[in-house]
């Protein structure tokens, strides 16, 4: 770590391109599909040939649309699409179709956390639509580098934000904001390590208390959250490094290597490309229309800062609670679904955050294999509720019981488990009084006041009644009897 | 041979010839004529097979509306299982895995693909010399250009060697050739007939058009290719009228003419004095003429060299040697695949063209060329539709003259670009025009006279280009 790193602040700017999960490609029929054999989803529009032409899949359009009205953006109605222009093999046509001066999105806002815990609210600059190139594989064959063009032509967006992120662990929540929105949108599938979701960083350093931003350089090939997060931690000690050192920092687009969690240069600004920016030619301008963009709006899925902020605010829930029921699209359908059903809160948090999780967890299972409804949760709670189990038995006994066998009801099973607490005022009374009669010195000792011997009691009851009193009821005619 | 697809369709319904012996007829012909080299390749094969197909639907009356209308392609249009090069070397042995949206449609109304014609590489160039694989010589006169860059198209044409010939036009490349070698000629309006299949030049001015003895058989085939096309999201799906069936004919029209394109220095006296003859003849003939002024003339030709160039640099780049067409031996890595394979397969031309495309839409010069470019042609839209606003159509020459000699332009590409000077405006805003074969030079030559139109006015040019012509 360099010495001089306190010396200096940090700032970022992050460009997320997010593969959008759409059945066909962007511009072609060819199917939109990961992990199918190598070159097998390739019409002669995705392979370039001579003649052919892009043809807009309108549910890319809608994704963006979707994207921007989440994060608050702006919805451009009227655009054109843009070609790219550089040579590489694997992109079959030498130009990437996408947007320059008019994105589908512009402005638009992102909440993430800052250090300490606070809320800080991140600019986004625009979204644009584009097609990702194919993919160039250097590991394959000894010798040569072979091309997969299945993923020329996939549906891309890119999101770019203002370069306002000021430590790695902004960047972190940033990335972690992102992922759980695309994914709670159901756009794409947010996955890093297959590179569905792609992430490149502006990284600068400025003096502390300046406002006047240092040259940046853009860091690529950062395959996970936290390896942006060792990216940018490496950059401020190799650029306060050279600072330091009476050198300069010179715009260029470095590599990370994840090995050791370096970065070493790519190309300067010089070798910067020309992309030869221009208007689309083959594809006519996209008009949206107010009524799209309200169609698309009236379909949005809740999304996980609305929820946060009505778990705390309107049902009570810790910022902890709120923040583990909405880390997942899943988890938070799940526990909107079991609060229908439910009126008790709390209660409905702890079970989802804790028997659901830890259910999910130990049996690497994602909530959609988890065998229970939400409506089984919701029983045992009302059981619980109406004193006739105990937290504990449902918690320990049948819940794991009723994952087995999810087809039965929670208060059959509480029956064939001999699990129903004794509630009935006869039987309990007949039981305390015998315990009141086993015990009479004990018995004379509260009377005369001394509480702590409640607990005495309980435990006798509870194994007179084989752990099915119900506490409130037998505390309830203990005090009577004792009068 | 016939000279026009009704003579022919008559021929085959009274059973006095069939299919196969039209194809092995043209194919005679074709043989005859080689010396033109408009040929690149005579599907012989596949014509027979087709041939013999459609004689048996003729048999059992199901045969389509083109029954045996034998038609060759510019080299620029794909047709599946077939070699397509845009003569270029830079496509040599190129098979085309698809089906170019024209030939879908020409083929599901029985049509007959008899072979592909030599073009300029890439459809760059006004003569035909700019091909890779040689010159085509026009067939009036074999010492002089056939046009271009469909020149294979109006040569084959013009010679008999097939009845009808699809060209592409950008800045005139049908109409030019078509006056060249005297045949019909039509540019339909951009987004009239789909570009899926058509080897791009430059996207927003490109049309595939028919090349033909008379205005009827243009008529036909248009009316077979026109419409929207999923495809080609630039095709319009405006509804295709009968075009082969004109409602309006015998109108009286109104119609203008540019008086800077017939006082030009440029032009030949006898192309413009036959036509100032035929304006005369329209008066007669109780039509309103009227000469007007375009000052906007000597902004078309480099205002679409901007803008063309451009696109085509952008849509030549897939040929790199990576994925199809032509490698370089020398290629040793990925920089000297793209250098060599580029140096070496494309043509000076091409080359030329694309250098300055680059040019044009590189970081700091954009503004003053590209987005200037976009600019005048939106302006010279503007001003030709405010023309068709008062007038039916717009007259001019096709070409300042007639054909001229091989290799006398070659080595001066500003004369060979002042070739388009009549013929760009419809492909800047987009209209139809067409070149009719109404004059003859003294010096044996023919030249076509233009009519363009306002967007999707095909109906009203084809029926009153079939009267001119009557």
């Amino acid at each position: 770590m360099s010495n001089y790193r306190d010396k200096y602040d940090v700032v970022i700017g992050l460009e997320v391109h997010a593969q959008l999960n759409t059945k066909s490609k962007a511009y072609s029929n060819d199917p939109n599909e990961f992990g199918a054999i190598p070159n097998t989803n390739i019409s002669p529009v995705t392979l370039g040939h001579p003649g052919t032409l892009p043809k807009p899949n309108t549910e890319v359009i809608n994704h963006a649309i979707r994207l921007g009205l989440a994060c608050g953006s702006e919805i451009t109605k009227e655009m054109h699409y843009a070609r790219k222009n550089y040579f590489y093999p694997d992109l079959p046509k030498g130009y990437q179709i996408t947007q320059d001066t008019t994105p589908i999105c512009t402005g638009g806002k992102i909440l993430i956390k800052k250090e300490d815990g606070t809320p800080k609210e991140i600019n986004i600059t625009r979204i644009h639509m584009e097609e990702d190139a194919g993919k160039s594989m250097h590991d394959q064959d000894p010798f040569d580098t072979l091309v997969d063009l299945n993923r020329a032509g996939v549906p891309l967006v890119e999101i770019v934000t203002e370069p306002e992120m000021r430590s790695s662990t902004e960047a972190y929540s940033y990335l972690t904001e992102i992922r759980k929105l695309v994914r709670y949108l159901d756009i794409c599938d947010g996955n890093m390590e297959e590179g569905s979701l792609r992430c490149d960083a502006n990284i600068s350093i400025m003096p502390k208390g300046s406002t006047k931003f240092g040259e940046r350089c853009e860091v690529k090939n950062m395959n996970s959250i936290r390896n942006v997060q060792r990216a940018i931690e490496h950059e401020i000690d190799r650029q306060a490094e050279i600072i330091e050192n009476g050198g300069t920092i010179h715009m260029e687009t470095r590599n990370f290597n994840a090995v050791d969690g370096t970065t070493t240069a790519l190309r300067s600004k010089e070798q910067a490309h020309d992309y030869r920016y221009f208007p689309e030619p083959d594809l006519q301008p996209l008009l949206v229309t107010q009524d799209q963009i309200e169609a698309i709006r009236s379909e949005l899925p809740p999304l996980p800062n609305d929820l946060f902020k009505k778990y705390c605010e309107e049902y009570g829930l810790t910022e902890y609670d709120a923040t583990v029921l909405t880390d997942s699209k899943g988890i938070a359908l799940y526990f909107e679904q079991l609060i229908a059903e439910t009126s008790n809160y709390k209660a409905a948090a702890n079970w989802v955050i804790n028997s659901v999780k830890s259910h999910l967890n130990k049996n690497a299972q994602e909530i959609n294999e988890f065998p229970l409804a939400p409506k089984a949760i919701a029983d045992l709670i009302k059981l619980i509720e109406e004193g006739k189990i105990s937290n504990a038995a449902a918690t320990q006994r049948i819940f794991p019981a009723l994952v087995q066998a999810p087809k039965k009801s929670a208060l059959d099973l509480a029956n064939e488990l001999n699990l129903i607490q004794e509630s009935d005022e006869g039987e309990l009374e007949r039981i305390v009084q015998s315990v009141f009669d086993n015990n009479p010195s004990e018995t004379e000792r509260l009377k005369g006041g001394e509480k702590k011997l409640i607990g005495f009691f309980m435990g006798q009851i509870m194994k007179e009644s084989k752990g099915k009193a119900d506490p409130k009821s037998t505390n309830k005619i203990i005090q009577k009897l004792l009068q | 041979m016939f000279k026009s697809y009704s003579e022919l369709n008559k021929a085959l319904s009274q059973k006095e010839t069939t299919c196969v012996e039209v194809v092995n007829a043209y194919i005679q012909e074709i043989d005859k004529r080689k010396s033109l080299n408009a040929f690149l390749e005579v599907f012989a094969e596949s014509a027979l097979k087709t041939a013999e197909s459609v004689d048996a639907k003729i048999a059992n009356g199901t045969a389509g509306k083109l029954a045996g209308f034998v038609i060759s392609l510019k080299d620029n249009i794909c047709f599946k299982g077939h070699k397509v090069s845009a003569s270029s070397k830079i496509l040599e042995g190129f098979e085309s895995i698809y089906n170019a949206t024209v030939v879908e449609r020409l083929l599901a109304e029985d049509a007959i693909i008899i072979g592909r014609l030599n073009c300029d590489e890439f459809a760059m160039g006004s003569s035909n010399e700019n091909s890779s694989l040689g010159y085509v010589r026009n067939p009036i006169q074999e010492d002089k250009v056939p046009g271009g860059s469909s020149g294979g198209s109006a040569a084959a044409v013009a010679a008999g060697l097939c009845l009808a010939a699809l060209g592409s036009d950008t800045g005139g490349s049908i109409r030019q050739p078509a006056s060249f070698c005297g045949t019909v000629g039509l540019k339909p309006t951009y987004g009239r007939v789909s570009r899926y299949g058509l080897l791009a030049y430059a996207s927003s001015f490109d049309q595939i058009g028919p090349l033909t003895n008379n205005v009827e058989d243009a008529a036909l085939l248009l009316e077979v290719m026109a419409g929207k096309d999923h495809m080609d999201s630039t095709s319009s799906s405006r509804e295709v009228a009968n075009y082969s069936k004109p409602e309006e004919s015998g109108k009286k029209r109104k119609i203008a003419y540019i008086k800077e394109t017939i006082d030009s220095d440029g032009v030949d006296p006898e192309v413009r004095a036959s036509v100032l003859k035929s304006i005369e003849q329209l008066r007669a003939d109780g039509h309103e003429v009227e000469a007007i002024s375009f000052p906007y003339l000597d902004y078309m030709v480099p205002t679409y060299y901007v803008l063309t160039t451009a696109e085509a640099s952008s849509n030549l780049s897939r040929y790199d040697g990576v994925h199809f067409g032509y490698r370089s031996e020398s290629a040793k890595d990925v920089e000297s695949t793209y250098v060599a394979s580029r140096s070496e397969g494309f043509g000076p031309e091409v080359q030329r063209r694309i250098m300055l495309g680059t040019f044009v839409l590189s970081a700091g010069y954009y503004d003053a060329y590209y987005t200037k470019g976009q600019k005048v042609r939106r302006i010279i839209t503007e001003k030709t539709e405010e023309i068709f606003s008062r007038y039916d159509f717009i007259l001019t020459p096709t070409t300042p003259a007639t054909a001229f000699g091989l290799g006398e332009n070659i080595d001066d590409p500003i004369t060979m670009y002042l070739q388009d000077i009549f013929t760009v405006q419809a492909n800047l805003y987009g209209g139809p025009a067409i070149s009719l074969p109404m004059g003859n030079h003294s010096n044996g030559l023919p030249f076509g006279i233009q009519l363009m139109a306002s967007k999707f006015e095909e109906s009203k040019l084809l029926s009153f280009s079939k009267e001119l012509m009557s």
